[in-house]
């Protein structure tokens, strides 16, 4: 202390402990451990997305799609990109759009097998091996969060296949080969909070991911969770509040 | 009994026999594609997610409810000048139904799944109830058929040749001609077809619900849909009917002309108040210019496909029959085009039911978020879809053949059995 020198300020002198204090993942992560105590009823998931911190790198876009091994054409959360106001006077701004996880989903009523349900935690999920790949729910989604796996891959067209086209994905805690017409191929597919990241202790791809942090994910049941801090702002939103699908994604604004 | 071919000449029957074999072969190739190859082939995406072969399974599911409406309401009103009609009604009910569910057996991601629809249902979903009523209209149908054909199968099988063994395979041992067993089978035919009218009523005002109910969709979301269908139904089913009899009836029989007049007449009836219904569709969410529906609609009538709307729907399926009607009211052939012109076209009603619901982004620029061919919000068919549609098409018409050269489907009036 007092101590005036060239590496006063560098890393070194910090503990890793510090460092990662600073770091808002940090704080998720330990109240992701602490809700993973709860029994799965009692956690409820939710995402708030800072609209003023997002620069729209599509990191979380990309990082999804390495997380999921998602084919051509599947995507869960994509970036959308809003361009306002006209030249000269110009600003944009950028909205990513995972599963709003509805608590009322217009998309589980209409699947005529039950292959598509809420879970106790909120987290609406897809049975790859019960879906018929009739497409309804995608037709009710309001956000377009579903897609469709028609069986392509990267490397169509090329001599051989890529390995990262034949890397299984591990979505809802199982391991899913696409290959033939198994599933996931033939099925609706949505983002799904990366469930079975969840269960391991870490953090939905897209929020380690996010470079500015303006992705956060916590258990709103949890009153001393971030985001529950952050949902009891006045600046939140939710995408087309009016049908009454009430999102578990916010929106700061 | 009377010779069951078709009035055609003989190098116009070998045409229609080689065009018959080219669209069966072209379309089953697009078959062995969809087999192998599941969904790549087609145009259909992620955002626009339904196409052509859903636009086929409700066409062909509207024509099999309005030919069955038709069929029913004949048997249990006992209308007298097209009781003769009612088992062509029913064959032709049973022939396009089959052909939509191999559309949207087709369309299906997972074909081999069709089955968990009745093993793992969920009755909040109106697909599920779509699915269990067309299963028991498809049981009905059948039923329906044997006992009209039943006792016209037991003479056959008192005759000899190839009727006898057809007879005897159908007939399930049920051969009696006693004035018992034949009111049996009137009696039968009466009580399916008044569960038949409801149950026709409620699966295919299901379909038009299937669309009807989805809260996401502006375009499709309203109470009119159930009842448009119905209307589009009878009106496409009754047209194609019109079309059967006109070009397949033994135009010997003393009652064709009156036959055909009639269905036309029925009709041309029920065309006017579904275009009182469209008309509704079209200027109440339009009239002020303004709101999501207005802009799809927008799309429908100026877009890209305006000429589904105008050339196809309007002049070639509307205005020309209408003229026809007015015009031609003695001339059976002449009636039969026009039916023939409405049952072909409306399926660019369907195509515009289908589509237009899917073509809005549900987030404005969510077109240029993530961009793959399979993420746009423009459609046009494939030539593979058209395959498949084109293979479903001769089977149909296979089918129809075979039912009429094999079945006594067609009984002119007052015939006297040999």
């Amino acid at each position: 202390m007092g101590k005036a020198g060239p590496d006063r300020y560098s890393v070194g002198d910090m503990s890793t402990a510090t460092i990662e204090k600073l770091d808002v993942l940090e704080r998720m992560r330990e109240e992701l451990q602490r809700a993973l105590k709860k029994p799965i009823a009692q956690r409820r998931w939710v995402m708030v997305i800072d609209l003023r911190k997002c620069i729209g790198c599509h990191a979380c876009t990309i990082a999804c799609i390495a997380e999921n091994k998602l084919p051509p054409g599947v995507v869960y959360r994509p970036v959308i990109t809003e361009e306002l106001g006209e030249y000269p006077n110009v600003s944009m701004r950028f909205i990513p759009r995972p599963c709003m996880q509805c608590d009322n989903p217009p998309c589980v009523p209409v699947c005529p097998v039950k292959a598509t349900y809420k879970r106790p935690d909120g987290v609406i999920e897809i049975d790859y091996n019960a879906c018929i790949g009739c497409r309804y729910c995608i037709t009710a989604c309001p956000y377009n969060a579903r897609t469709f796996d028609f069986g392509e891959h990267y490397s169509d067209k090329t001599p051989e296949r890529a390995p990262y086209d034949e890397a299984p994905s591990f979505e809802y805690g199982r391991r899913w080969k696409r290959e033939g017409e198994r599933s996931p191929i033939g099925n609706a597919r949505k983002c799904h909070f990366c469930l079975h990241r969840l269960e391991a202790g870490q953090l939905p791809a897209c929020t380690t991911s996010c470079v500015g942090r303006a992705t956060f994910f916590g258990d709103a049941n949890d009153p001393e969770s971030l985001v529950s801090e952050l949902i009891s702002k006045p600046n939140v939103m939710r995408l087309k509040e009016e049908l009454g699908t009430r999102p578990k994604v916010y929106y700061l604004v | 009994m009377l010779s069951q071919r078709i009035a055609l000449p003989k190098i116009g029957r070998m045409l229609a026999g080689i065009g018959w074999g080219v669209a069966f072969v072209v379309g089953a190739w697009g078959v062995a594609l969809r087999l192998l190859q599941g969904h790549e082939s087609a145009n259909y995406g992620s955002y626009i997610v339904w196409g052509l072969w859903v636009a086929a399974y409700i066409y062909f599911i509207g024509l099999s409810a309005g030919a069955f409406l038709l069929s029913a309401l004949i048997y249990v009103f006992a209308s007298k000048e097209l009781e003769q009609i009612g088992k062509l009604a029913l064959l032709v009910a049973v022939v396009t139904l089959i052909m939509a569910l191999l559309s949207i057996w087709f369309d299906l991601g997972h074909m081999e799944r069709f089955y968990y629809v009745f093993t793992r249902p969920s009755f909040s979903s109106m697909m599920t109830w779509m699915v269990w009523l067309y299963t028991a209209y498809f049981v009905l149908l059948l039923a329906e058929l044997y006992f009209a054909l039943r006792a016209d199968l037991a003479r056959w099988s008192l005759s000899d040749g190839w009727r006898r063994v057809v007879a005897n395979l159908l007939l399930f041992g049920r051969r009696s001609l006693s004035e018992r067993a034949l009111r049996f089978d009137r009696m039968a035919l009466r009580v399916l077809g008044s569960i038949g009218v409801p149950l026709a009523i409620a699966f295919h005002g299901g379909v038009g619900a299937l669309f009807g109910t989805v809260l996401a969709r502006p375009y499709w979301h309203t109470p009119l849909y159930p009842i448009l269908f119905l209307t589009g139904a009878l009106v496409s089913g009754g047209a194609l009917m019109t079309a059967a009899v006109a070009f397949f009836w033994p135009k010997s029989d003393p009652n064709y002309t009156a036959m055909v007049q009639r269905l036309s007449m029925i009709v041309f009836l029920i065309l006017i108040f579904d275009l009182i219904l469209e008309w509704a569709e079209f200027s109440i969410p339009m009239w002020y210019g303004v709101g999501p529906e207005f802009d799809l609609l927008q799309k429908v009538l100026f877009g890209p496909f305006w000429w589904v709307f105008w050339i196809l729907h309007v002049l070639l399926g509307t205005l020309v029959p209408i003229v026809i009607f007015l015009t031609q009211r003695s001339k059976p052939l002449w009636l039969g085009v026009a039916g023939g012109l409405i049952a072909v076209t409306f399926m660019a009603v369907r195509l515009n039911i289908v589509v237009p619901g899917l073509i809005e982004p549900q987030l404005r620029g969510l077109e240029e978020a993530y961009r793959h061919e399979r993420l746009v919000f423009e459609y046009a068919p494939s030539l593979f879809e058209w395959q498949v549609v084109l293979f479903i098409v001769a089977l149909g018409f296979g089918l129809f053949y075979l039912g009429r050269r094999l079945l006594p489907v067609i009984s002119v009036a007052r015939e006297e059995i040999a």
